[in-house]
């Protein structure tokens, strides 16, 4: 199959999973059980990684930047930038699309190679709605609280990077933070990271959804999975900033 | 009733099911039997509508599938059980939550109500305390006793069974079969058992369909497939030395 039908039976996937829920009470159910699978339990990798990403973002800027004329506060503003800007709605997706992709595809794919989504159908069931729908609003409805959760820690693993080290007083790093603060890169970060949950469920609920075979070919899948949404993310990251900042 | 005229259905190339006509009547257990390969799985699932038909009909009680109206087509999908080969229970929910799943889709009764329908199938199929358990902490024949509580909780008018017996000790298998039998007679219902195991056939094989290279090459009852001189039905019945003396001993007693 080549990348053009793909395409196709992708945009034919999402046709079908954007359909009214047959039965609201068990969409609720289905929507807060998978904003559990899919965001709360991501909570502590992304509060984890995020800390220590922003203590290293804000070290290595401090040690690159030995020219005395060049102000500390530069540090803090370069970090908050990188955090908000690049590593928060980028980074912390592709980490997303690593954990909660491979989880998609490997519970969609076991459930057909099982032939529970053919149990579905028999009952009459719309199966792409009943299992798709309510990972996408789980994931773009949940991603921005985690990834302004990511902003947060991120810029606080900065300052304690900062103080620890004694490369850089607090003083210092949160004048930098607060210093040309523009709202709309919040508005970008925010729009980038929709766009990114979108991609982490439907791709890899597209791969699930369509695998043939066994086990093995739902392993396959989920690698699969995974490599493509992180290929998406960044291809769809290249044309957001071109659209959105310049 | 189920009424099939002229079946076929292929995949590309391949011709798999070609023409087939039957019929199957409520009350009665009905087996489909052949070879791996012969299609006996896409004949059922041609049944139950997840295979479009090339040409033929499969009409329900009159009504033509291929005819129905998205809501007629949404009533008779509530009046199907099915039993598939694996079981096909929902990983994800308690034994409790898979037999209640179609009930919470398809009817507007209250919370006890469908406990009290849940708990009134999973005794009728004797699976009692599991209500609260996984799937994966059952063994296989309670999965088939919970795929079955699932399959009949809608009270279908028709039931099919993909290898219900796969999988299972000889003893759970004819337990199986029982519960099949029984559940068919109480209800009334049209059940189709796809299978490959003899004593199923020689259990509950009211009525027996015997497929080869996607035709039907045998149909009859299971008296009458001791007698039957067809050398396809013999071959594939009697390929054990047991059954070939089972049925020699049945021929010369009948002689």
């Amino acid at each position: 199959m080549n990348y053009l039908e793909h395409v196709g039976k992708y945009c034919m996937m999402l046709g079908q999973v954007f359909k009214t829920p047959q039965r609201p009470r068990v969409f609720r159910d289905a929507l807060f059980k998978d904003i559990e699978e899919l965001g709360h339990k991501s909570l502590g990798i992304i509060m984890f990684i995020s800390f220590f990403i922003g203590g290293v973002i804000a070290l290595q800027t401090a040690l690159n930047l030995e020219d005395p004329l060049i102000p500390d506060t530069l540090i803090g503003f370069a970090a908050k930038r990188s955090i908000i800007l690049e590593f928060a709605p980028t980074f912390c997706s592709i980490i997303l699309a690593g954990k909660v992709g491979s989880y998609i595809t490997s519970s969609i794919g076991t459930m057909r190679v099982t032939e529970q989504i053919d149990a579905l159908e028999v009952m009459g069931i719309n199966s792409l709605n009943h299992l798709v729908l309510p990972k996408i609003i789980a994931t773009v409805f949940f991603y921005p609280f985690l990834i302004c959760l990511g902003m947060i820690l991120g810029i606080f693993g900065g300052w304690l990077a900062g103080v620890l080290s004694g490369l850089f007083t607090g003083t210092d790093y949160i004048i930098g933070i607060q210093s040309d603060f523009q709202p709309f890169l919040l508005v970008y970060a925010m729009i980038k990271t929709l766009v990114f949950a979108f991609l982490i469920s439907t791709v890899p609920s597209y791969h699930g959804y369509y695998v043939k075979g066994g086990s093995l070919a739902v392993g396959k899948a989920s690698t699969q999975a995974v490599v493509w949404t992180t290929v998406l993310i960044v291809i769809s990251n290249y044309f957001l900033t071109q659209m959105l900042l310049t | 009733m189920i009424v099939v005229k002229d079946l076929h259905k292929g995949f590309g190339e391949v011709q798999v099911l070609k023409g087939i006509s039957t019929t199957f009547h409520p009350g009665e257990t009905s087996l489909i039997i052949g070879q791996s390969g012969s299609g006996k799985t896409v004949f059922l699932k041609s049944l139950i509508g997840l295979h479009i038909p090339e040409s033929g009909t499969i009409s329900f009680d009159g009504r033509i599938n291929t005819d129905f109206t998205t809501e007629a087509k949404r009533v008779w999908r509530q009046e199907i059980g099915m039993v598939f080969q694996g079981s096909a229970l929902f990983d994800s929910q308690t034994v409790e939550e898979n037999v209640m799943f179609p009930l919470k889709m398809f009817t507007n009764n209250s919370e006890k109500e469908m406990l009290d329908r849940v708990n009134f199938v999973l005794d009728r199929v004797n699976l009692t305390n599991a209500n609260k358990k996984f799937p994966a902490e059952l063994s296989g024949g309670m999965q088939k006793r919970v795929a079955i509580a699932r399959a009949i909780v809608m009270n279908p008018k028709y039931l099919f069974c993909d290898e219900p017996n796969s999988g299972l000790d000889p003893q759970t298998a004819i337990v199986i079969d029982n519960l099949i039998q029984e559940i068919t007679a109480e209800y009334k219902i049209t059940t189709v058992i796809n299978t490959h195991d003899m004593n199923s056939v020689m259990e509950i094989g009211k009525k027996i369909v015997f497929l080869k290279n996607g035709t039907k090459a045998w149909e009859g009852s299971k008296n009458e497939i001791f007698k039957t001189d067809n050398e396809a039905v013999v071959e594939f019945v009697y390929s054990s030395n047991l059954f070939k003396k089972v049925r020699q001993a049945y021929l010369n007693e009948t002689k």
